[in-house]
């Protein structure tokens, strides 16, 4: 196993939804918590692209933002490179880590300020961390910045409307980069743009890993852009994690029923015309999760024990599998 | 880019922006700035237009009080809008007047820009407890009208301040509490904007970098939520003209030794009855045109901002 970058233990996050505190004390309405993150652990070694896949609102954006610090954990352990970064008087000891990690977000439209010149967004992490120091300097930092992503250095002087969704999404690599971090975090960052634009983007950001040896924690819904990019992957379901291992082991033989729903969703030629299992049923909601596995509403394999009891990961071949049926050896064959 | 092309660089993109344009075809608009600036560099540089100081008692004669305007029968030419009580000359007394009406004006709006849009700021971004005391306390003051918490503060402060200081503390007693009054419609608006801007992803990307919360406020969101306050601020500064000339009207506002433009309309209503229409009427209809072209501005401004109405 490679040195692991980020260790991931048991995390919990729980939003309060509760209506306002009159309503709760007139209405007699209780409090409501959304459970977005409900125990996930997970490891990423160096050099690895560790992807979380699910549908909406399965809390994968929230994990990524955990990681990052936009949200404290409520329970749980982060740590990056051996040191604490749980809470934010952990993350503010060890202010290192979090210079070494940085973030792409999934809209490129909003995830540039609008007001300040592409040369100022991109030097802003340079600025702000004294990588580099006297003007002249980091205007030629960022023009290297901006060529490394495939813009121009002579861009720097434009504003993003100026930019495409798949520009403005290089140029957010760019700002990513400027903190010379070690570790990226991707929040959907193809979602928004076209398949064309998707590609490059991700050839992009799979030619600055080779060069740089980053490690990426990316989240998606696409498991064709999952399969492409990824080391490792872990499919999130109702704030849980169900399936998690090497890409290759997850996508040829998937043991969780929901990793082979998804997966038999994916269009593919080979299949056309073959019958598949539609994706049945939506995500209940994460306010009052399903009792036992959150699964079983939407589960083809469901017993009264998986109603009633919350199965635990099991090891199974190269992959960590959290479901009763692989438990109980009771799994359909999958027709790979 | 050096500093000077980036100034040209900038004015091109506003020769070349929908706001430019929306200016140039807006003929009620041009107008209204033709006037407003016409009306606001004369009141800078009435000193070198005006045949007299109005403020220095030597100037005045008192013989020459109640002058008509120079068209009547009595008119002279020393006097092309005739002449108050005391002998003062009109036309320079409102351009006198008019100085402190648009520097009150300016200096009380910018005053609650500063405290509306910073109180703003801190509760659109801050939330929770922080947002409910500053916005409450905006509540209750908005739900008192502008002028009588002006009159209030007015009052209070010429009480508390000792009475010597009344006459040079005047002017900064009457922005203070035209300033004050006025602050919670930033504060508003900002609050606003702020929480729409606060939950987009380039601010986001700000905190991930570790940008403390007062550099992400004042140098991501502010940028971002400044362009409806200049549509308040236009607007405002019409009413805390137009507050600043009741207060003066009422008594309550600048030495009258030093008239603005109401302190001229209340002098002139004395005399209305007695047939000395014009000291009342020259001030008031300054006083309407300035408001009302200001005004004007303030709307175009509120339209071209507007994405919804391009």
């Amino acid at each position: 196993m490679t040195d692991s970058l980020l260790k991931v233990d048991n995390l919990v996050r729980h939003f309060d939804v509760s209506p306002p505190w009159l309503n709760r004390v007139i209405e007699r309405r209780p409090k409501s918590v959304v459970k977005a993150v409900d125990g996930v652990g997970f490891e990423i070694g160096r050099g690895e692209t560790f992807s979380l896949v699910g549908e909406s609102g399965c809390g994968k954006s929230t994990v990524a933002r955990l990681v990052v610090g936009l949200y404290n954990p409520t329970a749980g352990s982060l740590e990056f490179d051996g040191m604490d970064i749980s809470s934010g008087a952990a993350r503010s000891r060890n202010r290192s880590a979090q210079r070494r990690m940085q973030m792409i977000f999934q809209d490129p439209y909003a995830s540039l300020n609008p007001r300040w010149r592409v040369m100022d967004i991109v030097a802003e992490p340079i600025r702000f961390n004294r990588l580099v120091k006297g003007d002249a300097a980091i205007r030629q930092r960022v023009g290297e910045l901006l060529e490394q992503v495939g813009l121009s250095a002579a861009d720097g002087e434009k504003y993003p409307h100026e930019f495409s969704g798949g520009q403005r999404q290089r140029i957010s690599i760019a700002r990513a980069l400027a903190g010379s971090p070690e570790f990226l975090v991707c929040d959907e960052p193809t979602s928004a743009l076209d398949v064309s634009v998707q590609a490059q983007i991700l050839n992009l950001m799979k030619k600055l890993q080779r060069e740089l040896g980053l490690t990426y924690l990316f989240i998606s819904h696409d498991l064709a852009v999952v399969y492409h990019v990824s080391t490792k992957v872990g499919v999130m379901y109702l704030g849980r994690l169900v399936e998690w291992g090497e890409t290759e082991v997850i996508f040829a033989a998937p043991r969780h029923p929901y990793t082979r729903m998804l997966l038999d969703a994916i269009p593919d030629l080979d299949m056309s015309g073959r019958a598949r299992t539609p994706v049945a049923g939506e995500v209940p909601s994460p306010i009052d999760p399903p009792s036992g596995c959150a699964f079983h509403p939407r589960c083809p394999l469901a017993t009264d024990r998986c109603k009633r009891e919350a199965p635990k990961p099991v090891s199974v071949g190269a992959a960590m599998v959290a479901c009763h049926a692989v438990e109980e050896d009771r799994l359909p064959e999958w027709h790979g | 880019m050096g500093p000077v092309e980036r100034i040209q660089d900038n004015f091109a993109r506003f020769l070349d922006s929908d706001i430019w344009h929306s200016f140039r075809t807006s003929p009620v608009t041009v107008v209204a700035t033709v006037l407003a600036v016409v009306m606001i560099v004369a009141a800078v540089i009435a000193p070198l237009i005006t045949p007299q100081d109005p403020f220095d008692p030597a100037s005045l004669d008192l013989l020459d009080a109640f002058t008509a305007p120079v068209w009547t029968e009595d008119g002279l030419w020393r006097f092309p809008l005739g002449t108050d009580d005391q002998g003062r000359d009109l036309y320079s007394a409102i351009l006198y007047g008019s100085r402190i009406s648009i520097g009150v004006g300016f200096a009380s709006v910018i005053l609650s820009i500063i405290i509306g849009v910073t109180l703003g700021l801190i509760a659109g971004y801050v939330g929770g407890t922080t947002d409910a005391v500053i916005m409450r306390i905006a509540d209750v003051q908005i739900s008192f009208p502008a002028l009588l918490v002006a009159l209030l503060l007015n009052g209070v402060l010429r009480s508390v301040l000792p009475g010597s200081s009344h006459e040079t503390l005047a002017l900064v007693v009457i922005i203070f509490s035209i300033g004050m009054s006025i602050w919670p419609q930033f504060a508003r608006t900002v609050r606003g904007s702020t929480m729409v801007e606060k939950s987009k992803e380039y601010v986001q990307a700000a905190r991930v970098i570790g940008l403390s919360s007062r550099a992400i406020m004042f140098r991501h969101v502010l940028p971002n939520v400044m362009g409806p306050v200049l549509v308040i601020g236009t607007i405002n500064l019409a009413i805390a003209v137009l507050l600043e000339a009741t207060l003066s009207f009422l008594g309550v506002g600048v030495p009258p030794t030093e008239p603005s433009l109401g302190t001229l309309i209340r002098i002139g209503q004395d005399f209305l009855f007695s047939g000395e229409w014009w000291i009342v009427i020259f001030p008031g209809v300054f006083l309407a045109l300035l408001v009302l072209s200001v005004n004007l501005l303030g709307d175009w401004l509120r339209d071209a901002l507007n994405p919804k109405l391009r």
